[in-house]
């Protein structure tokens, strides 16, 4: 399980290198890549994923274990948790007007207009 | 159970009691990605209802952002050092880096509060609307760790100075660092799904 501690932490060095790069290619791909919205939030979110293993596996020793087993898989069933709170949360409640990329007589996003006719049915009160 | 392991594991995981408090931290985030998403899932839901203040894109500034997340992510990198120096024996290695990481979360905080304070100047606070109540009670909640996190490493730099590496100590230490990691992990999905998204969208 422990792998043999070395005197250089190069571990944490390649692991920082790789989350700075991340970082920034997912501010390019956001702000300057010119790719279509709906790509973006994939490419950006996958990149996401990747710099959290980053962390779980590079900085915080996930893989390391006590007397019990490595906490690795109560992480993994956390973040499916999670994936299902969010991604139930917006299928239950958006779902339906968030993926209408087809008007052209509003403003420019797919997105923003979507939620502009959400607003208009809200206006009531 | 614990004498036999002493010598292959470290210093923090030789006890029992030290193992269990590790396992025990890691149920505790594994809650805390819960509480999370529940957030995550409110803002994403919320995405687009600004009412009548500013929307997202308007304020977001990606400058700002980007210097936020390089010093959350730097941050974590140094506290994965001082853990790094903790496992070679050395205290003083472990009390500078932990020391930095704390500098470098104070600057954090201070960029976020000069953030919520120019958006409220701006016209976008909690109470505006409910996209913006979304977003503060998100990242209100981050900022709201990084602090906590910041008193508790102060009183294990306290504690360092005082009692050395132990068992306890190392233990404390190396499940702040594994807090510290958890914010940053955080913080990389507020980076893309907030800053990142809310500035395309």
């Amino acid at each position: 399980m422990e792998k043999k501690h070395s005197k250089y932490p190069i571990n944490h060095i390649v692991g920082f290198a790789l989350s700075i790069t991340l970082t920034i290619i997912a501010a390019w791909t956001a702000l300057s890549s010119g790719l279509p919205t709906m790509w973006i939030i994939i490419t950006i979110m996958a990149l996401a994923v990747i710099q959290a293993a980053i962390q779980l596996f590079m900085f915080m020793h996930i893989t390391e274990s006590g007397a019990t087993n490595a906490p690795w898989n109560m992480m993994f069933h956390a973040f499916v948790i999670a994936a299902i709170i969010v991604a139930g949360s917006l299928f239950v409640m958006s779902f339906g007007f968030t993926h209408d990329h087809g008007g052209g007589d509003h403003h420019e996003g797919g997105g923003s207009e979507s939620h502009e006719e959400s607003q208009e049915d809200h206006e009531g009160h | 159970m614990s004498e036999n392991k002493t010598d292959a594991l470290p210093l923090e995981y030789s006890t029992h009691q030290g193992q269990m408090n590790i396992v025990g931290f890691w149920i505790f985030l594994a809650a805390e990605i819960a509480l999370f998403s529940t957030l995550f899932a409110t803002y994403a839901v919320l995405f687009g209802r600004t009412a009548d203040s500013p929307a997202p894109a308007e304020l977001f500034e990606a400058g700002t952002v980007l210097i936020m997340t390089f010093i959350l992510l730097t941050s974590s990198f140094t506290c994965g050092l001082a853990i790094h120096n903790m496992r070679e024996g050395s205290l003083k290695g472990l009390m500078v880096w932990l020391a930095l990481t704390l500098v470098l979360g104070l600057s954090f905080l201070g960029f976020e509060i000069y953030e919520f304070v120019h958006y409220v100047s701006e016209g976008a606070a909690l109470g505006s609307s409910a996209f913006w109540s979304g977003f503060f009670v998100l990242t209100g909640t981050h900022g709201v760790h990084v602090t906590l996190g910041i008193g508790w490493m102060i009183a294990i730099l306290i504690q360092l100075k005082q009692r050395g590496l132990t068992a306890v100590t190392t233990r404390k230490v190396f499940i702040v660092g594994l807090y510290w990691h958890f914010l940053d992990v955080i913080w990389i999905f507020i980076f893309t799904s907030v800053y990142m998204i809310g500035m395309v969208v």
